[in-house]
């Protein structure tokens, strides 16, 4: 059974002024297995944001499906990482992260575990106004999996980090879901991202966007994919779809 | 770790009033007369009152109408700011109605109140109640509409359900837009109570203001006046500022 089914047949947005009808999405249609970590890549402004908030169900005016067929009634958890950690202002880290979980006697103990995990123990009572931006996502990455999420959307997390910051939390990312295994949709537009942390890739077009290859990486995960083997795969793929990536 | 701010403390504020009390007496012996009585009149009228117990029992009355009104303002006021914010249907149904009220005098609010429901003590803190309302509205219904998209979706996704994003999201976005409700409020409340007083009851310290202006005594009316300034002022710097800075304690 797959863990989950996008099969969108359009997302348009109102004509604004002088711009006409936008269609950001056009017969858009892929799976994820369970368990699969999938990045999706694609132009700036494709409407990868889009994508991910109708799986989220925060946008629901298009026309198509988003489900995920393992949730057997009831809401499903989604766990989402936004582009900008989204974190309560007035709120501690720690009651950020016990906040999304469900009421229960234990939760504060296993909040403060997976911030022991995350590295962020020291900061558990400062409120996130004092964290750097780097911090921040951290605390951001901990609460999405705080919920035990069935799916774990990811919209760009590491983007405007400085790049050792962002190869920490990339390493965090998979250190992490290898503990608390689930489902994964990653968009990003960073190709070398994407091959560092895929299990398959999912290459989006320009708008109207619909799905133009999916590509499984075959180099294992891990220390398989050093630099070189990265490199490597980027050429194939630059190869293949060259015109795909001059759009990029 | 700041230090409490009282905006209204150290030296210059301590000259102003010796300086103001300079001017008064000045005026005072200028005219020698009952009109301006001298600051050591008002200050032997304020003891005596003090001692009868009169100024402490009016005074309490009077806070008491403050505190009620006051409170019901903002939980009445702030209730229908979100509900407007939140809903555009909502905010052009109500903003004929908000429009009135805003506009009107707290004198005819509190004739009115009174014909209607009678000299008692529920229409005089129904009228002060009706007349801050419009304000604390106004304002909540600005930050609701300044609230962060960002964070509610958050709180969607991460299926917070309505009262966790009110208790967690909204509440504490609102904090700065309610203080400011409130500090306006409190200024605005206590003159219309005193209004309501003079108009309508036959305790606190607008009744006795009305009775001493029936007995043309401006030494008793500043003495009221005063000690009615002074708690207001210290409700303001021992219960609002704190209640600011506890609201604002997560800011850099």
């Amino acid at each position: 059974m797959t863990a989950l089914v996008v099969d969108i047949r359009e997302k348009r947005y109102a004509a604004v002024g002088r711009a006409g009808v936008h269609v950001a999405l056009k017969d858009l249609r892929f799976e994820v297995e369970p368990g699969e970590l999938v990045c999706v890549v694609g132009p700036s402004g494709c409407g990868k944001t889009t994508l991910l908030n109708i799986i989220a169900g925060l946008e629901r005016d298009f026309t198509g499906q988003a489900t995920l067929p393992l949730a057997a009634g009831g809401r499903p958890a989604i766990g989402y990482v936004f582009q900008t950690a989204r974190l309560l202002p007035w709120r501690t880290v720690l009651e950020n992260i016990v906040l999304v979980m469900p009421a229960d006697q234990g939760r504060e103990r296993r909040a403060l575990d997976l911030l022991a995990a995350t590295g962020l123990d020291d900061v558990a009572h400062v409120y996130p106004e004092r964290l750097s931006v780097g911090m921040g996502r951290r605390v951001a990455l901990a609460r999405a999996f705080a919920i035990d999420p069935q799916l774990l959307l990811l919209d760009e997390p590491f983007v405007s980090l400085d790049e050792p910051t962002a190869d920490r939390l990339r390493v965090l990312l998979l250190d992490i879901w290898r503990r608390q295994p689930t489902t994964v949709l990653f968009v990003t537009h960073d190709l070398r991202e994407a091959i560092l942390l895929a299990d398959r890739i999912i290459l989006l077009s320009s708008p109207p966007a619909r799905v133009v290859a999916s590509i499984p990486i075959p180099v294992p995960r891990g220390d398989g994919r050093d630099d070189a083997a990265i490199e490597n795969v980027r050429r194939q793929l630059l190869n293949e779809f060259g015109e795909f990536f001059q759009a990029l | 770790m700041k230090l409490p701010r009282l905006h209204s403390t150290g030296w210059p504020y301590a000259a102003s009033i010796a300086a103001l009390l300079i001017a008064w007496q000045i005026a005072a012996s200028l005219i020698a007369d009952r009109v301006l009585p001298a600051p050591a009149v008002v200050w032997t009228v304020l003891v005596r009152e003090a001692e009868s117990g009169a100024l402490l029992y009016h005074l309490a009355v009077t806070l008491a109408r403050v505190t009620a009104s006051f409170i019901l303002a903002l939980l009445i006021g702030s209730a229908i700011g979100i509900i407007m914010g939140r809903s555009v249907l909502i905010d052009r149904l109500g903003d004929a109605w908000l429009i009135v009220f805003l506009n009107l005098p707290a004198l005819v609010t509190i004739v009115l109140c009174y014909v209607w429901f009678g000299l008692t003590e529920v229409a005089a803190v129904l009228a002060v109640t009706i007349n801050k309302i419009p304000n604390v509205v106004v304002t909540v219904r600005e930050g609701t509409r300044a609230l962060s998209r960002d964070l509610l979706e958050m709180a969607q996704v991460f299926q917070f359900g309505r009262w966790k994003t009110l208790r967690h999201v909204i509440l504490p976005a609102l904090g700065p837009f309610i203080i400011a409700a409130a500090r306006s409020g409190l200024a605005i409340v206590w003159k219309i109570v005193l209004v309501v007083e003079l108009l309508g009851r036959s305790s606190g310290v607008g009744f006795q203001i009305g009775l001493f202006f029936q007995l043309f005594d401006v030494a008793g009316i500043l003495a009221y006046t005063i000690a009615f300034v002074a708690v207001i002022q210290i409700l303001e710097l021992g219960a609002l500022q704190p209640l600011e800075r506890r609201a604002s304690r997560w800011r850099r």
